[in-house]
């Protein structure tokens, strides 16, 4: 009997269902779970199990100025996107959520419009433009096009944190003489902070991992991790690559454990 | 709610002695949201409506400057454009037969296990989802390559005696992009399977319909619009994806993306792969307005719940 819907179903008749989920679940993990073993690789040769154990490909990362360099860039670029994304998209969420607001469909459209867009379109679109105004190669730039990209998330994340919100208390406080900002920042920002917290970590993860827009927009001394990490996955399979894609699955660990954190305590007490 | 205050205003309006100052309010504070939406409208405006405008003029000019449809007749005229969309759409409609395949059993799996022990396998949905396109791309280039795990595994076991051309081809696309994508249809179909009505598949079988048909009859109908979204959704990341056929392609699997890539900045051709552009943007909306219209309004909320 499967108690969870009270249907006459056995576990066993589900049996081949749950060996077909657990094979699928597996081939979507794999790949992850390979890597990381391999990164601590002691030889050059990509063998799984490794042979022999050591740090050697992570001393290569951390040693080359070149991938140190990149990754600089990269985190400089993922928190400036994430102080201009987490702002703005809470303010527009926010102006979305109040249901005042005119041609609110449109809008919404509009801010999240990067979801659907193809990248490699924005990507040349960006190069074209960024080529008249001068701001291929700079840091500018790439907070720029990676907010547009960012936006759409930090939107969503705030909005739905916002619809079980009860507005009314923001009424409350302005009807006791608040006004509307400082009802803002001392009613309804502590009790959505959880969802704008989730927002940015998702903004900074967005940033972080963008490889088109900055193929086409980042070079020289501003070249991204993930643009270099490209390059050279194009020429060969390195194992430093390994060491730093551990890192960067031990990065998206960490920021979704975050967010999910922070968004069971959003939901009501 | 909404609606309600807006009579009360229309009402206080018709008669209140403070009508003016009501409606000064009134427009001042649609002017403040409209401004709190202002930076990001402006951005988007700047970084995405601006350029995908300025390249869709470009796509209407020839090489000497002047106005014609060559960029987009080229499209017809040249075999190596067909044979470009034959290998996107061809890759598109495998990818994302695929990852029905795999992923509807899957998810239905999680929709009917209890919801504690879902939401931990879920953790192997999402990780992969927020791990960067580069990495995984990359593990499935260390796992399918020439001298690759699976290769060394099955030469090993004797299965094989020459290692199988899995990556740098056809093969290690499809493999490569069913990963990345999957997810994209796991979690619409997962977000409408959990909202099916439990009591349904009760009553049916309580009507005397076996698994199967309560399956095919009550449950596979109502997970459809989920599906739907997710079938699209997988589509048309397909169409534009980049880095996957770039990495594991081998210079022989050119797709859409690649292609728009290597005319813009291989041969600075821009009126071309604007075109390309345009034409790749103009399917996308498309097949999304498509979905819209068949599905109605019903898709959006499915596709909220990323």
């Amino acid at each position: 009997m499967n108690t969870e819907l009270g249907l006459p179903i056995s576990h066993w008749q589900r049996l081949w269902l749950y060996i077909l989920g657990a094979l699928v679940l597996l081939f979507l993990i794999a790949p992850s779970l390979i890597i990381i073993p391999m990164s601590f690789s002691g030889s050059t040769l990509l063998q799984f199990p490794p042979e022999s154990w050591s740090l050697r490909w992570y001393e290569a990362y951390f040693g080359s100025v070149e991938w140190r360099d990149a990754t600089i860039v990269s985190v400089k670029v993922a928190i400036m996107t994430t102080i201009v994304a987490t702002p703005i998209g809470t303010a527009a969420a926010y102006a979305i959520n109040s249901g005042t607001l005119r041609f609110s469909g449109l809008i919404n459209t509009l801010l999240t419009v990067a979801l659907i867009i193809p990248v490699i379109l924005v990507g040349i679109g960006t190069f074209f433009l960024y080529a008249k105004l001068g701001l291929n190669n700079t840091l500018t730039g790439l907070v720029l096009a990676h907010t547009v990209q960012a936006l759409p998330l930090v939107v969503l994340t705030v909005l739905s944190g916002l619809r079980t919100y009860d507005m009314n208390q923001e009424r409350v406080a302005r009807s006791l003489g608040a006004n509307r900002f400082a009802a803002f920042w001392q009613v309804t920002m502590p009790q959505i902070r959880f969802s704008i917290v989730s927002g940015a970590l998702f903004a900074f993860i967005t940033s972080f991992d963008e490889v088109v827009v900055s193929l086409f927009i980042s070079g020289g001394d501003t070249t991204t991790l993930t643009r270099r990490m490209f390059s050279a996955l194009r020429d060969q399979v390195d194992p430093t690559i390994a060491a730093i894609s551990t890192c960067l699955i031990v990065l998206s660990i960490v920021l979704l454990s975050a967010a999910q954190l922070f968004g069971q305590r959003r939901s009501p007490k | 709610m909404t609606a309600q205050l807006a009579d009360t205003a229309s009402h206080i309006r018709a008669e209140g002695p403070n009508t003016e100052a009501l409606r000064t309010d009134a427009r001042r504070e649609a002017f403040s949201f409209l401004a709190l939406c202002s930076p990001g409208l402006i951005l988007v405006g700047l970084i995405i409506v601006l350029p995908i405008g300025w390249l869709f003029w470009l796509s209407l000019f020839d090489e000497t400057g002047a106005i014609s449809g060559a960029n987009y007749a080229r499209f017809f005229e040249q075999a190596s454009y067909v044979r470009t969309f034959i290998t996107t759409f061809k890759v598109a409609f495998l990818v994302t037969a695929l990852c029905v395949l795999i992923g509807y059993p899957v998810t239905y799996m999680l929709s009917q296990i209890p919801r504690r022990v879902a939401s931990i396998c879920m953790i192997f949905v999402i990780l992969p989802f927020w791990t960067s396109v580069l990495v995984r791309t990359y593990a499935w280039l260390v796992i399918l390559q020439r001298k690759g795990l699976v290769n060394t595994w099955l030469i090993d076991l004797g299965i094989i005696d020459q290692p199988l051309p899995l990556a740098h081809n056809f093969a290690g696309v499809i493999i490569g992009m069913t990963h990345i994508l999957l997810p994209f249809l796991v979690l619409p179909l997962y977000a409408s399977m959990r909202s099916i009505d439990s009591d349904y598949l009760r009553a049916g079988m309580n009507l005397g319909a076996g698994p199967t048909a309560t399956f095919w009859q009550i449950f596979f109908p109502l997970s459809l619009p989920g599906l739907a979204a997710g079938i699209v959704m997988v589509f048309v990341l397909c169409l534009g994806f980049f880095v996957t056929p770039a990495l594991m392609g081998g210079g022989k699997v050119i797709m859409w993306a690649m292609r728009m890539e290597q005319t813009t900045s291989l041969y600075s051709n821009w009126g071309a792969g604007s075109a390309l552009g345009v034409v790749l943007l103009a399917v996308t909306l498309g097949l999304l307005g498509l979905f819209q219209w068949l599905i109605g309004a019903r898709a959006t909320s499915v596709w909220g719940g990323k």
